[in-house]
């Protein structure tokens, strides 16, 4: 691959994490953020292919082809199955902030992420480092999204969010942590995934849905 | 020393949870896990000797390492272990008893406590920062279902809870993982994310990357030590875990979620001096301690009662740590044999009396001692064990971090502290002597109770929890070397 077309490449990958990171906090369906969410791991394992095919290395093209099938396969694939078995009104109802006030949240967050950065460009500059960054705002968006969701999928999907934008830093920063630690945390993250589904299973059979707003059961007063 | 030795804390509770998957929980096996837990502490002492004679040593290509503070962490990891396990089988028929629980639930309960044990050990054996974040995570997943067990509306509430805020913040800590490797990957050394090598290269990291790494770390493994501001998983978890889980979560958990930290200031320390990670812990602390006072004197269940006093210990933990001085450190790992050891006790105590009175609401339990005299015994001593008065071992170890915070230039914040471990203290005397010495309820839950005795394994855990504090307090015996070597490690002096 030749270098601009590297780089170009590169930018496009980030440019489609970014958006898709947006999107699903712009939108309400539930269905569609979950297809968002799919391309968003789509984008994030041509990013690893990308960086592998430029580094010509063989283990970062199995990584790659490891997140494709996480991240765009597996994980999209049992969200949509817990929301088919919940089976209700597909939408993220009451949000705590509303759509507006999100997409400026989204601004400000990456405006965030550009600001904590500069020392991580600052260490290495290149064209992989420059875009850090839109990993940084992925994973604040994800944050985000995990506080700001009252559906027990929504939450899930901002945690997911998190962890694409931490992938997402590792490999513009590192080409990934090797490849022992790396199928450890997919690992821990598919563990995770399913953990929380089988939750919300037990949620609805306890409180009949799960809308984070009946967890009030414990409190200290 | 042999690779066999240093993988067996993680392959024993290995091969006990898969004896318990092939036969399931019954009579002849309930005592397996007893018998791992106790084989793991044998190990673990046998690896703190060899440690202490041979210098450290490697396992499975260099991702396992064993020195003196890791083998000492792995004591803690095998003593709590042991009084939880040799309490368990009682607490599966007592729950039997009440239909709580069933034979399923006892297997599947026994077959991911052994999981826990084997994640808790790897993350104190793993060489490689990456491995100790996975099995940090790993603890996360498997203790899960565990807290969700009893399937009601509060426990699953605070399973829920648990997952999401433990994953959020340990994914904070992943990013400063991949952070630090970033500046790792940038100095002369190439040490990637081996912790030894991390320790002696650490000067040449970039110092604003690895501040950033720094911060998401302590927060991130803070999260899962339980310290303020992402603690608020602890009592809810805690509080709804069954016993020996909650004993186990307190008592070790903590503790393997805080060694991360303090192997993570080692490098912090090198790279940026002391006053940043310092001064991020001592804030951590007090807030940790603030909390956990402020909802201790009005608390009104037991079991939370509990939780937030180990918000507490690892709020003065954490404080030892940012004090930093030898003795300080030494308390600091002594601090934390003598909570969990304490702290375990209590935890199965509390659940004993949840069991006998069925409630676990601090106003539903009156005059305890009066029909259950071991029992309240137990946990009497458990409380005073706890606030520190002697013998116990955390009387030691309280005024070790007093001494060393007040020869520091950390003596406002040790002094603030103080005061707020006594508050906490009165709050929690105040709250325990009325449990067990007030007079009886009109007609709360807890008062026509039929005199159920504390069965004898229980009771065999409970005590000896307490002499093991009570004597550690006294002297400490060969640990001493032991917390010597560790503590060497703990302040640079030897890699």
């Amino acid at each position: 691959m030749t270098d601009t077309g590297y780089v170009q490449a590169l930018y496009l990958a980030c440019g489609v994490l970014l958006l898709t990171a947006v999107v699903i906090l712009w939108r309400r369906e539930l269905a569609v953020i979950i297809r968002v969410f799919a391309l968003q791991g789509a984008a994030l394992a041509a990013l690893a292919a990308i960086t592998a095919a430029h580094q010509g290395s063989a283990e970062l093209w199995a990584v790659a082809a490891g997140i494709a099938a996480l991240r765009a396969g597996v994980l999209p694939w049992l969200l949509r199955r817990a929301l088919v078995e919940s089976g209700q009104a597909a939408r993220e109802t009451q949000p705590l902030v509303n759509v507006a006030a999100s997409l400026l949240a989204a601004a400000a967050l990456t405006m965030l992420a550009y600001a904590v950065s500069q020392p991580l460009v600052a260490l290495a500059p290149s064209p992989a480092t420059q875009a850090v960054p839109v990993g940084v705002a992925v994973v604040l968006i994800g944050l985000f999204v995990l506080v700001t969701r009252r559906r027990a999928l929504s939450q899930l999907v901002g945690f997911l969010l998190m962890d694409n934008g931490i992938t997402t830093v590792a490999f513009l920063t590192t080409e990934g942590v090797g490849l022992i630690v790396e199928v450890g945390v997919w690992l821990d993250v598919l563990l995770v995934v399913l953990v929380l589904q089988i939750l919300t299973t037990r949620m609805r059979a306890a409180f009949g849905g799960t809308d984070l707003d009946d967890l009030r059961g414990l409190r200290d007063t | 020393m042999t690779e066999l030795l240093i993988t067996a804390p993680i392959a024993l509770p290995v091969v006990a949870a898969a004896v318990y998957a092939a036969v399931g929980w019954r009579r002849t096996t309930a005592w397996v896990s007893a018998g791992s837990a106790a084989l793991v502490l044998a190990a673990a002492i046998t690896l703190a000797l060899d440690t202490m004679r041979g210098g450290p040593g490697e396992a499975v290509g260099g991702l396992l390492r064993v020195d003196a503070l890791s083998a000492f962490m792995l004591i803690v990891i095998g003593a709590v272990g042991l009084l939880a396990a040799v309490a368990t089988p009682d607490y599966l028929r007592g729950e039997m008893l009440t239909g709580a629980a069933s034979m399923r639930t006892a297997t599947r309960h026994s077959v991911l406590v052994q999981l826990f044990l084997a994640a808790m050990a790897l993350a104190v054996l793993a060489a490689n920062l990456g491995v100790l974040w996975v099995a940090i995570e790993a603890t996360t997943v498997v203790t899960a279902f565990l807290v969700g067990q009893r399937r009601t509306r509060a426990a699953v509430e605070a399973a829920w809870k648990y997952v999401v805020i433990c994953s959020a913040g340990i994914a904070l800590a992943l990013l400063g993982v991949i952070l630090l490797n970033y500046a790792a990957a940038h100095t002369a050394g190439h040490p990637g994310l081996d912790l030894a090598l991390l320790a002696l290269s650490a000067a040449d990291l970039d110092p604003d990357v690895t501040r950033m790494a720094t911060a998401l770390l302590l927060v991130g493994f803070g999260t899962k030590a339980g310290l303020v501001p992402l603690h608020a998983w602890l009592p809810d978890a805690h509080g709804q875990a069954p016993a020996p889980v909650s004993a186990l979560m307190s008592g070790v958990l903590l503790s393997v979620a805080f060694y991360a930290i303090l192997r993570v200031k080692l490098i912090a320390d090198a790279a940026l001096g002391t006053g940043f990670a310092r001064a991020l812990l001592v804030a951590m602390a007090l807030a940790s301690l603030l909390l956990a006072a402020s909802l201790l004197l009005a608390q009104r269940d037991y079991k939370r009662m509990l939780a937030y006093s180990s918000i507490e210990h690892m709020g003065l933990v954490a404080l030892g740590a940012a004090i930093g001085s030898r003795l300080a450190l030494a308390a600091v790992l002594l601090h934390v044999l003598g909570h969990g050891l304490a702290k375990a006790v209590l935890f199965l105590g509390a659940g004993r009396m949840l069991q006998v009175t069925g409630t676990s609401s601090i106003a539903g339990v009156r005059g305890l001692a009066a029909h259950q005299p071991v029992l309240s015994g137990c946990v009497g001593f458990g409380v005073l064990a706890l606030i520190g008065l002697p013998p116990f071992s955390l009387f030691a170890s309280e005024l070790g971090i007093a001494r060393a915070g007040f020869a520091s230039s950390l003596g406002w914040a040790t002094a603030a502290a103080f005061l707020l471990v006594l508050i906490i203290a009165a709050a929690l005397v105040g709250h325990t002597s009325r449990m067990l010495l007030g007079g009886p309820a009109v007609d709360g839950p807890g008062a026509a109770t039929s005199p159920r005795p504390l069965p004898v394994s229980m009771g065999a855990a409970l005590i000896g929890g307490l002499l093991g504090a009570a004597v550690l307090g006294v002297t400490a015996g060969p640990l001493a070397e032991l917390l010597s070597h560790a503590t060497s490690i703990l302040t640079g002096s030897t890699p």
